[in-house]
Order: C-alpha cells, then sequence, then structure tokens
C-alpha cells in the first residue's frame, strides 16, 4: 500500500498526459502568435518553417491602418462595460425584490421573467432589429448593448444568492429605520459581492463574444464591435495570414487577460451557468 | 400560487387570513404591505420594461411575423401556415437540423475527454493543478471569432500546418474546412476543442462534492485508481454528466459563429455544415425572407425552451449554492 508520499507512482504518467492535453489546448494561439509575426511570404512557404527569420510587428500595425480596428475595439470596450453595469444594476435590483419582498403579482411576473430564461436570444433577432430600427438606433453604440442589458440568467443567479441570507439582518435594519432601497444597497448588496463578480466576468465574456447581434444592428464598419470586425478583416484580408492572426490575437487577449486576473470569478460564474445569451 | 387578498374591501371586512408559512423566503413575514410593494414595484420596473420592449414583445412579434410574409416595401400579408408549410417542406431545413444535432453528438465527445482531465486533476498532492486549469479553459474563453481563424489557418489546404504534420506520416494534402465531406468533423473539432475547459470546470465541481472517505474506503480494499474511477467517481457523478449532455445539446442548436467565421460565402461545404441559426440568419438578413425565418426561430425556440426548462429542473439537482 502506497503511504502519502508527495510523489506517487504514476504522477509522472498524470502530468505526461495532462502536459500533453495542455499543449493542444495552446498550440493553436502559439500558431497564431508565431505566423503573426512572420512576413507574408514566410508564412506561405512551404515547407512550413516553425519560427520567423526575423521578428516583425509590421502586421500588428497594418491591422490598425487596413480598418477602423482602434474604433472597433473601444466600441467592443463601451459594449461590453454597458451591458455589465447595466445587468448587475437592474438584475440585481429584481433579484432582490423576487427573493426578500412580498407584492401582488409575483408569481405571474416571475412566470414572465422565466418565460425570457427559457428564449435563446438568438431567435428574438428580427424583432429586436426592428425596435433599434424604429429607435432610430441602427448603427450606433448603444445599438449594440441595449437589449443585452437585461438579463434573466443573471436576475435568477442573484435571485439565489440573495434568498440564501439570514433575515434578521434585515429585521434589524427595518426596526431602526431603514428603507427598501437602504436596506438593499448598504446591507444586502454587498454580502453577495461574489457572486456580482462571477455575474460581472461571464458578462463581459459574453458581450465581447457576442457576433450574430453586432452583426445585424451594425454594419457600419465604425461602428461595429471588434467581434464583427474580425469578420470583415477576413473578406479583406483573405490570404493576408499574418494580418489575420495579428488581429485576431489583439482581439481575443482582453478576455485572455481578464480571464487569468480574475479565474476565480469565472469558475465560480461557469459553473453555476448553463447556456449562453 | 399564493392567493393575496384579491381586494383592499376583503381586509377591511376584517376576514383574517392563514399566515403563510413561506416566511423565511420572502423578505417580511407579514402580507404584502403597501411600502414593501412599492419598492418592489420600483425595484423590478427597470428590467421588466427592458424585457417587455427588448424580449416579451419580441417573443410575441416572432409568433406574428411567422404567419406573415414581407413585402419588398414592408408591407405584410397574411400568409396562414404556409411559412411553417415551407419550413418543414424545404430540404435545408431538415439539413441544417441534421446538420445541428450532429454536432451536438460531436460536441458530446468533449463530455469523456473533459472527466478523464477532471479525474487526472484530482489525484491527490498532483502540483500546478491550477495551471492546467487555467491552460484548458483559455480556449473557451477566447473570441470564437477568433477561434475559427485560426483553426481555418491550421485546417488551410495550401499552407496548413495540419497539413504539414500529416504529411510526416505520408498522409497526403486536403482542403479540410471546404471538403463537404470533412467541413463538418473539421468545424466539430474545433466546437470540441474550444469546449473541453467549460466541462472540466463543471465535472472538477463534481468531483469535489464525492466525499474522500469513499475513496479512502475503497482504497483499503484494494482498489486500484482505474477501479476507483469506475465504481465511484463516474456513478457518483452522474447528475453532473446528464446536466452536461444536455447543457451540450442545447449549446449546439445555438452554433452560429464558428460557422459563420470559417465559412465564407463562397465556400462549397457552406450547405454541409450549416446550422439551424446560420440558415436562419441566411434568410432573415442575407435573402429577405423575415416570415419564413420567423418560423424557422419559432421552431427553434419551442425545443430549446423545452430543453432549457428540462435543464432548469436538473439544475436544483446539482447545483449547490454555498
Amino acid at each position: 500500500m502506497p503511504e502519502r508520499s508527495r510523489v506517487r507512482p504514476g504522477s509522472v504518467a498524470t502530468h505526461a498526459l495532462l502536459s500533453l492535453g495542455a499543449l493542444v489546448m495552446v498550440f493553436p494561439f502559439l500558431w497564431q502568435l508565431l505566423t503573426a509575426l512572420k512576413t507574408l511570404p514566410e508564412a506561405v512557404h512551404v515547407p512550413t518553417t516553425f519560427f520567423p527569420e526575423h521578428i516583425n510587428w509590421a502586421s500588428f500595425k497594418e491591422v490598425f491602418t487596413a480598418m477602423p480596428y482602434g474604433e472597433m475595439l473601444g466600441n467592443s470596450v463601451v459594449n461590453t462595460v454597458a451591458r455589465t453595469a447595466g445587468q448587475l444594476v437592474f438584475c440585481s435590483l429584481a433579484a432582490y425584490a423576487f427573493a426578500r419582498m412580498r407584492f401582488r403579482g409575483k408569481n405571474v411576473l416571475f412566470a414572465l421573467f422565466l418565460s425570457v430564461l427559457l428564449v435563446p436570444s438568438s431567435l428574438l433577432i428580427l424583432p429586436q432589429y426592428d425596435i433599434i430600427q424604429r429607435l432610430g438606433l441602427l448603427n450606433t453604440t448603444p445599438a449594440l448593448f441595449l437589449p443585452g442589458m437585461f438579463s434573466a440568467f443573471g436576475t435568477f443567479l442573484l435571485r439565489q444568492f440573495f434568498m440564501a441570507l439570514p433575515r434578521e439582518l434585515e429585521e434589524a435594519a427595518r426596526i431602526d429605520g431603514a428603507g427598501p432601497f437602504r436596506i438593499f444597497w448598504s446591507i444586502m448588496l454587498p454580502l453577495i459581492r461574489p457572486a456580482l463578480a462571477a455575474l460581472a466576468v461571464i458578462t463581459a465574456m459574453w458581450s465581447w463574444n457576442d457576433l450574430l447581434w453586432p452583426l445585424v444592428v451594425n454594419t457600419d464598419p465604425a461602428k461595429m464591435p471588434i467581434s464583427a470586425g474580425l469578420t470583415s478583416l477576413e473578406g479583406q484580408f483573405e490570404t493576408n495570414y499574418p494580418v489575420m492572426m495579428a488581429g485576431s490575437l489583439i482581439a481575443s487577449l482582453p478576455m485572455i487577460v481578464l480571464y487569468l486576473f480574475l479565474q476565480r470569478h469565472f469558475v465560480q460564474g461557469i459553473a453555476q451557468s448553463g447556456t449562453k445569451g | 400560487m399564493a392567493v393575496f387578498p384579491s381586494t383592499a374591501a376583503a381586509e377591511a371586512e376584517g376576514r383574517i387570513r392563514k399566515p403563510r408559512t413561506k416566511a423565511g423566503r420572502d423578505g417580511t413575514a407579514r402580507g404584502p404591505n403597501s411600502r414593501t410593494q412599492k419598492a418592489a414595484y420600483a425595484f423590478i420596473a427597470p428590467i421588466a420594461v427592458g424585457f417587455l420592449v427588448f424580449y416579451i414583445w419580441p417573443m410575441i412579434q416572432t409568433f406574428g411575423y411567422s404567419f406573415t410574409s414581407f413585402g419588398p416595401f414592408g408591407g405584410n400579408s397574411w400568409l396562414g401556415g404556409d411559412n411553417y408549410a415551407r419550413v418543414v417542406r424545404d430540404v435545408t431545413v431538415w439539413r441544417a437540423l441534421g446538420n445541428t444535432l450532429l454536432y451536438g453528438v460531436i460536441g458530446l465527445v468533449t463530455l469523456p475527454v473533459s472527466i478523464t482531465v477532471a479525474a487526472l486533476l484530482n489525484r491527490r498532492g498532483l502540483r500546478g493543478v491550477g495551471v492546467y486549469r487555467a491552460l484548458y479553459f483559455i480556449p473557451f474563453v477566447t473570441l470564437p471569432v477568433a477561434v475559427g481563424l485560426v483553426w481555418n489557418w491550421l485546417y488551410n489546404g495550401n499552407f496548413g500546418l495540419l497539413n504539414e504534420m500529416l504529411s510526416w506520416f505520408g498522409v497526403s494534402r486536403h482542403f479540410w474546412a471546404s471538403d463537404p465531406s470533412s467541413a463538418l468533423w473539421a468545424i466539430g473539432l474545433v466546437l470540441v476543442w474550444q469546449s473541453i475547459g467549460y466541462y472540466l470546470i463543471i465535472f472538477i465541481a463534481g468531483i469535489k462534492a464525492i466525499p474522500q472517505d469513499y475513496y479512502e474506503a475503497a482504497e483499503l480494499d484494494g482498489a486500484g485508481p482505474v477501479r476507483r474511477f469506475f465504481r465511484i467517481t463516474l456513478p457518483l457523478l452522474s447528475p453532473s454528466i446528464f446536466f452536461a449532455a444536455v447543457i451540450c445539446v442545447i449549446n449546439s442548436l445555438q452554433l452560429f459563429d464558428l460557422i459563420y467565421v470559417m465559412m465564407s460565402p463562397t465556400n462549397p461545404a457552406l450547405g454541409s455544415t450549416q446550422s439551424v441559426v446560420s440558415l436562419f440568419y441566411q434568410w432573415a438578413f442575407q435573402q429577405n425572407n423575415q416570415g419564413a425565418a420567423a418560423a424557422l426561430a419559432f421552431v427553434l425556440m419551442l425545443l430549446t425552451a423545452a430543453l432549457t426548462y428540462v435543464q432548469f429542473r436538473l439544475q436544483k439537482k446539482w447545483v449547490h449554492y454555498a
């Protein structure tokens, strides 16, 4: 019987397997970077060369001059921040009311919210597009984040956390004469900080990565987020692989960095979420 | 359904309601008083307005659209069930639905991979678990459009790295992402690669919830690691596995990004890789056939809603809120 030692038989094999898997997971990114640092002739050289002869940053510059790449990144940032902030505010308010207050029509409203949760947002795009058009918002930044600021998923997620809090806190605050909003804002909300953080990073990820909705509402390149921008880059630079790899690398970095810094919250959010949208 | 007194008059009559026993789930033990009521409505109002405008009204609209045809000048005419008839009769719909289900099946391949990795990561005293988990998870957080571009480049028939690597083993050149016979599998592989990390998180959480004593007891009885995995880990992980399978199917029904990026409109493999959502996009925004697109959306909506409902019911079984 093996005693509890740090190195157990089989741990070498385990590491070997896990490392091989990890290599498969990160290799495409490595190749993306290597290609981005090559010149075009180097990239399409047969037989394939692994490393660029000289490190060549030209493709990274070209991405910014070939299209309004900087603006697109900006649009993505605004879209992501607005959706995340909107969801945190709107979802936490509604979640609190559903979890800890009594009011008439609660069940009817709850059922309505549930119906929103059950319908994938990608299928509501046609009428949503019409609404944005009627509001005169096509090809504007608000068009990107308007529907995405409201989330049934976020409401249900936060409601679960609010429901788990002890009632004594509220009672005590009420006796001290604090109003409903005051109780919510200064007592209850700080207690579900982990849930808010989880919702924030997951929403940020969905917003940054969203493609279908921006493709539909913002067809003007200067108003596109980077996800849609990359697809038009693809059309423009179909065979300029280094530029495409440079463009896609820069566009995916923000989320990767965010993830590396906030791993714990991502894991929390993912473990409690299911589908996209 | 709770029964609230329907009018203030009933209260004035002095009818005493039985105290509700659900105290503790709601904020107050008493009935709704007017101040809390007003506050609650104020709390819910902002998101309710957003939902009405952007979700609930569009749901009704989609249903309405699906019975009409869109004229060139936006004039709608009533079609009755014609759109649905078209959806059912159209061979491309069935093809897209078949592709979508196939993506779902391919996606399920991710589960055994993720379970294996999760079990390996669960070994006692293993170092670097955090690093491994981070590396496996990165593809999931990466912009799907970027993922599609990179893999297209790897699959490239002329200069792709994949062909280069396969040529070492004597496999001849192949246009993986534009040959109708292989393109769907090429996209499926990316889908699996992309989602390993996501399911890994779910299974790590599931394995963590298994009491350690079971393993220790089994070890004392002389069960090896493989046997412990099949006799303890796998059976006790079944709720997570079931949940993951449902999520996998729901997510595959939504597949769009990868296909949009990896299949240019001129790609000969487009028809054999198209998903329901990409067909919907094509009908609604490229061919201006909104009526039929709405009918298609509505059919898919029902399908997804049913599955999501199942998942929602199951979630109670597997999510442990700390």
